[in-house]
């Protein structure tokens, strides 16, 4: 990703020597205006997407202006509407999310890859393709009868009677909350994780690898030291791909976090997220204050997703640069 | 292949045709609560009258209501009534007002899950409101153990459970939380999705059954015709006049018919807490939200036709489905007000 170069992609050094009627001729100039048509779309799209949520979102920007961002109260009764529950209940899940699935994902993948006989590595890689492709609901259904039971009769107590110390794992266990959502979270996007990065893993050139046993080192001193960092923007990759499908999924949230506004440290309490209660409450919605809160969260986690994504990748250029350069020094 | 491709597409083009040629076809969109009745009703008048086609789409009561006033709908339907604001805001663009038509009945019952509790147990408003603004913490609490003499309520601390999602259930419930008690009407209020002091929000009938069903000590509510068909046991309710009651077709029917008297000309009424010894204190209406005026005479004639029919014969299909039918006095005010269609 960030090894690709920065520059526009030309039509090549061919296509400035003809003339255009020739080039039109053959198809080179159609196909190039046409493909650049569709890439355009994309950009398109997510201009239209924002000024859409922008323009619809009009009365709560004038009303609360910067407070709906601090604010805690979420009230469709009085018309009062503060998103800050919602951002972090988004926040703290896809964050549990991570936690969990980015060692599970990359040990699994590094398994795949590097360490299983490629037979085995085929045939789990067309189950966890399989996976990645169950909707949402199903997993959602998942949650709701069997993390929702063990959470709150096994996971839970344990939890608080080793960790109880820490603020993290205290008070009245429901079954339903932050950890739930984010240990389904983790399931889900464990799949995304392992396919990406095991594709990435396997695109290593050879002679990396023999270099290094060449030079003496183990098998694992081979895959960890040189072929892993020599993946690691591609793993970063499939990690901001996970945490996209994180911060976005609606259902199976909003079927096991709980659906509670509030802020609270314990991740064993209820919570609620930005797409959890738009898919919740938009239907319903009577006024139009309350619809146009809805759709100002829906830019909210617009802003988010795309300031993450940001993030990543300047992260990703960050740390390849300096990767790059050892591998190739 | 091809043959067979162009033999669907052929078929296809002659069966839209036919749709298109012969019969009306009249949109509605709105709450999701009547959805199975309302299904019905289209479909045996479409029976009855082949060139009438009514399609429904149960988007719930909030679109409903937006869907009419844009015009994009021929009729809505509601789970609670349009208020003042919104009735102005179609005025203001249609120029002509917007009707509103109970068709059936509906109730929310309290449902329950408490180890080694058997018992049928009753509520008084008081008692749910109190739990439902936090106040009330354990099952053993006077305010719930006085109503159920002989009964051994556990000293567990209660979870509460609500719905997440906006809803006609929750507007029901939270509209008779605010009449019989002063601090649940000044601290939440009614609405479809309030601001709830406390408890866990379950997604759907289904999720508040299955999160209540999964909690030991837990306390929900759901819409009577749900916990039927699912067979949920559920608790009795005190009502206006101080008797504790089951809901059933009948008792709800019975509220109704409490209310007639101050019933409103437009319809426009909550049949909460209503008066008399047999009435289910959490009752409402669900109401088609129909303009005044049409445009095509064609299709006003067959609103009207097909209200005229739902207000006789078609109340017959209620009880089949768990919904309780209107009190005669209802239906013989909404035939008077159906003549208001022009």
């Amino acid at each position: 990703m960030a090894t690709a170069s920065t520059s526009l992609p030309s039509a090549g050094p061919v296509s400035g020597s003809r003339s255009f009627l020739s080039r039109l001729r053959d198809g080179d100039e159609i196909a190039r205006l046409i493909t650049f048509v569709f890439a355009a779309t994309v950009v398109l799209i997510s201009i239209l997407l924002v000024l859409e949520l922008w323009h619809d979102s009009v009365l709560p920007r004038h009303k609360f202006g910067l407070g709906f961002f601090r604010t805690t109260t979420w009230n469709p009764v009085e018309g009062d509407f503060g998103a800050l529950p919602f951002i972090y209940g988004t926040l703290v899940t896809a964050a549990v999310a991570l936690f969990i699935a980015v060692p599970l994902g990359i040990g699994a993948a590094i398994f795949l890859a590097e360490l299983a006989p490629p037979r085995v590595s085929d045939t789990l890689e067309f189950f966890i393709d399989l996976l990645a492709a169950v909707p949402s609901v199903i997993y959602g259904v998942l949650g709701i009868f069997i993390v929702v039971p063990l959470m709150r009769q096994y996971i839970a107590p344990s939890l608080k009677s080793i960790l109880g110390f820490l603020p993290l794992f205290r008070g009245p266990a429901y079954g339903l909350s932050f950890l739930t959502a984010g240990i389904v979270l983790a399931i889900m996007i464990i799949p995304y994780i392992i396919s990406v990065s095991r594709e990435v893993l396997l695109s290593v050139p050879r002679d990396q690898r023999e270099a290094a046993l060449a030079v003496g080192s183990t098998r694992w001193e081979s895959t960890w030291k040189v072929v892993v960092p020599f993946a690691r923007s591609g793993i970063m990759g499939s990690i901001f791909l996970a945490l996209a499908r994180s911060l976005g999924e609606t259902m199976a949230v909003a079927m096991v976090i709980g659906n509670d506004p509030k802020i609270s440290a314990s991740l064993l309490a209820p919570g609620y997220s930005i797409a959890a209660v738009i898919a919740n409450e938009l239907a319903e919605a009577t006024s139009e204050l309350h619809t146009q809160s809805l759709i100002e969260l829906g830019l909210v986690l617009f802003l988010l997703t795309f300031v993450l994504n940001g993030l990543a990748r300047i992260l990703i250029v960050v740390t390849s640069q300096r990767g790059a350069g050892r591998a190739r020094a | 292949m091809k043959r067979i491709a162009g033999i669907i597409v052929v078929l296809l083009g002659a069966a839209a045709g036919v749709l298109w040629a012969d019969a009306l076809s009249i949109n509605g969109a709105g709450a999701s609560f009547p959805n199975p009745i309302y299904t019905k009703w289209f479909d045996e008048y479409h029976k009855k009258n082949p060139n009438i086609q009514i399609n429904y789409q149960s988007i719930g009561s909030g679109g409903g209501i937006k869907q009419v006033t844009e015009g994009t709908v021929d009729f809505g339907a509601s789970d609670g009534p349009m208020n003042d604001e919104q009735l102005k805001a179609y005025q203001d663009k249609h120029g002509s007002p917007i009707l509103h038509f109970p068709t059936v009945l509906g109730a929310v019952v309290p449902t329950y899950n408490i180890p080694g509790v058997d018992a049928t147990l009753n509520f008084t408003g008081e008692a749910l409101a109190a739990i439902y603004l936090g106040k009330v913490t354990k099952w053993n609490d006077p305010l719930i153990a006085d109503a159920n003499k002989g009964v051994k309520l556990p000293s567990e601390d209660i979870v509460v459970v609500h719905r997440a999602d906006g809803s006609g259930t929750s507007y029901c419930f939270t509209d008779y939380l605010s009449k019989v008690s002063e601090e649940w009407k000044t601290k939440v209020g009614k609405g479809t999705s309030p601001n709830w002091p406390v408890g866990l929000g379950g997604k759907g009938s289904e999720g508040v059954t299955g999160t209540v069903k999964n909690t030991p000590n837990s306390i929900g509510y759901v819409e009577l015709i749900y916990a039927e068909a699912n067979k949920i046991p559920y608790g009795n309710v005190k009502n206006a006049d101080g008797v504790f009651l089951k809901a059933s077709l009948a008792s709800v029917t019975a509220a109704a018919s409490g209310a007639v008297k101050d019933m409103p000309a437009d319809f426009r009424v909550s049949i909460t807490n209503a008066k008399g010894k047999a009435a289910y204190p959490i009752s409402t209406f669900t109401w088609l939200l129909i303009p005044e005026k049409f445009s095509d005479s064609a299709k006003r004639d067959a609103i009207k036709g097909f209200v005229t029919w739902m207000l006789g014969d078609g109340q017959n299909y209620t009880e089949a489905l768990s919904y309780a039918r209107l009190p005669k006095e209802v239906v013989a005010k909404e035939k008077k007000a159906l003549a208001e269609i022009q």
